[in-house]
């Protein structure tokens, strides 16, 4: 049984059809890349799977439940936990207030109301350890504004970790880095456990290949190929696109 | 210059937290005994504001819900309790009791203000400030107007002073030396409770949506029925100092409820800065005192407020409380 399922999923924006159609399939565990040019409708996508969009057609289901209607807060809920391609975080308060504002409603205690969030040891201690998970525990402190780009990219990702969600959905992590920062992500999220199911939307073919057990490619709209990388890499629609978008670009 | 010396003179005060600490306890208890009665009804005045510009900081400074109408939940603490208590024709004047009436006024204020954050909490930014404006306006007509039961642009009259009854025992609040204990009470438990609730995981929450409501929606939170609870904390606390006004003074009016109430009290906020509880406390005190001062060497006193905003507004965005910090970092 499929952890997530798309099911003809359309989406338009005016006269603008973003997506047509579009189905999927991702089961527990697997990393699942979405490619395609730009413009494809990889974000899109990406956002009507996590709410941040609704559709004009078609279904979400999640772990056997119908999602398409609920919002962005009870599909977090459920175990969907998500990422976005432009840093998105708190960023006047520190790191470690960023990570224990997850934790904290993940642990059912943001609606207390007279003790001090600081004296939540086992919040803080979790927080922390999520921290050093990522890489920033020494930067714990710090004002999130004030981190570099790679380090608030990393934060993106432990704030969606920090929900301990089921399915990890992660668009464009590594978009904007440097080839070190991007290594660092990679590894990051190749050392994830197993059993967490990854949807990543990515740009970068070498972080797609070094990640993704299986690959959708999507074209003005629609799921052109799918399968294994090497499978996807032999698919002679894909190179025409790649190189036809690329001799476009030229 | 002024900046490095205030500082100075804050990292005294908290080096020596113990002595300031009984410094102000004694200040505030010789206070009413000490002074003259009109400086003490200013001290009493600048207290209830200072309750008031609290509790508007908690959606302002603390969620980022700026409310240009707070004086609503003002206005309805004022009224209700003088519809309860005030012996005239038009009101019940079922109590004097405040253990009774208290409680009545805050939950009033509680649903009125969930009731009205259901609408107005779908919005944001501009569109909140001009909702929550209409609404307080609403508030303020029909306070005009429904002259049998608000009396009209009269108000409510012969609002009495509280009394706390509890089984046989009963302290009536009469005279104003024992308002001003009433009243310094409300304000130091309002401050407690308003200073254990931005520390809280709940107040931390109202900050992660203060800085990125679409980021708190995506770790779980329902963001709305979080906001909803801060307006309606918000509303019951600003409904306190209301009340108090409303007994301070033996009357209930509609300027109240006035827009240009709510204006004062965000310019409070401004001047003293939000996201922290020390800022409107100073900023009401600022508000209050100045006019008062001023008005005695020039008739001018309107406009000098007026340039004091600007150059708050130019030189000090974050307030008094952003000039004593200087160069520090915001923990």
């Amino acid at each position: 049984m499929s952890l997530l399922q798309v099911a003809g999923i359309s989406k338009q924006f005016g006269g603008l059809a973003a997506l047509t159609n579009v189905s999927l399939q991702v089961q527990p565990g697997e990393r699942r890349a979405i490619i395609g040019p730009n413009g494809a409708g990889k974000t899109t996508l990406f956002n009507v799977i996590t709410g941040e969009l609704s559709p004009n057609g078609g279904m979400v289901h999640f772990d056997n439940r119908d999602i398409t209607a609920l919002p962005v807060h009870t599909r977090a809920n459920l175990g969907l936990g998500h990422t976005f391609q432009r840093n998105n975080l708190f960023f006047g308060l520190t790191v470690l207030e960023n990570v224990r504002l997850a934790v904290q409603h993940h642990r059912g205690i943001a609606r207390q109301l007279f003790r001090a969030a600081v004296t939540f040891e086992a919040v803080t201690a979790e927080a922390v350890g999520l921290l050093e998970e990522v890489g920033l525990a020494a930067d714990k402190e710090q004002i999130v504004s004030t981190l570099a780009y790679g380090q608030q990219r990393a934060l993106e990702v432990a704030l969606a970790l920090a929900t301990e969600p089921q399915a990890l959905l992660l668009d464009e992590p590594t978009a904007g880095m440097s080839p070190a920062e991007t290594k660092d992500m990679v590894q990051l999220i190749d050392a994830l456990p197993p059993s967490l199911t990854v949807l990543i939307v990515e740009h970068d073919m070498d972080v797609v290949f070094t990640l993704a057990d299986r690959i959708t490619v999507l074209h003005h709209g629609q799921v052109v190929s799918e399968g294994m990388p090497g499978q996807v890499r032999a698919d002679p629609t894909v190179q025409e696109i790649y190189l036809g978008a690329e001799s476009l670009a030229a | 210059m002024i900046a490095i010396q205030l500082t100075n003179t804050r990292a005294w005060l908290e080096a020596h937290q113990r002595l300031v600490l009984a410094a102000a306890a004694i200040t505030a208890i010789a206070y009413p005994f000490v002074v003259k009665p009109y400086i003490l009804s200013l001290g009493i005045e600048v207290l209830i504001f200072a309750i008031f510009a609290m509790s508007l900081d908690l959606l302002l400074g603390y969620t980022g819900l700026p409310s240009f109408g707070h004086a609503a939940f003002f206005g309805l603490g004022a009224y209700i309790v003088a519809y309860m208590t005030s012996r005239n024709e038009l009101a019940l004047g079922l109590t004097d009791n405040l253990l009774l009436a208290l409680p009545v006024v805050l939950l009033a204020t509680a649903l009125v203000a969930v009731v009205v954050g259901f609408f107005a909490l779908r919005t944001s930014g501009i569109y909140f400030l001009m909702i929550t404006l209409a609404f307080a306006q609403m508030l303020f007509s029909i306070a005009i107007r429904w002259s049998s039961v608000t009396g009209g642009s009269d108000g409510l009259t012969g609002v009495p002073r509280p009394a706390l009854g509890l089984g046989g025992f009963t302290y009536a609040f009469e005279s104003r030396e024992s308002f001003y204990f009433l009243v310094l009470g409300l304000f130091l438990t309002v401050w407690l409770l308003l200073r254990r609730i931005v520390s809280s995981p709940f107040g931390m929450t109202l900050r992660g949506i203060r800085e990125n409501e679409q980021r708190m929606r995506a770790l779980g939170y329902n963001t709305f029925r979080y906001k909803t609870a801060a307006f309606a904390l918000a509303g019951m606390f600003a409904s306190v100092s209301g009340l108090l006004l409303a007994q301070y003074f033996w009357h209930a009016a509609p300027q109240n409820l006035y827009w240009a109430m709510s204006g004062q009290v965000l310019i409070m906020l401004v001047v003293g800065g939000t996201g922290t509880l020390t800022g409107p406390i100073l900023g009401a005190a600022l508000m209050r005192l100045l006019p008062n001062f001023a008005s005695t060497y020039t008739d001018r006193w309107q406009t000098l407020l007026g340039l004091v905003l600007i150059m708050f507004v130019l030189f000090a965005p974050k307030g008094i409380v952003g000039v004593l910090r200087g160069g520090r970092k915001q923990p």
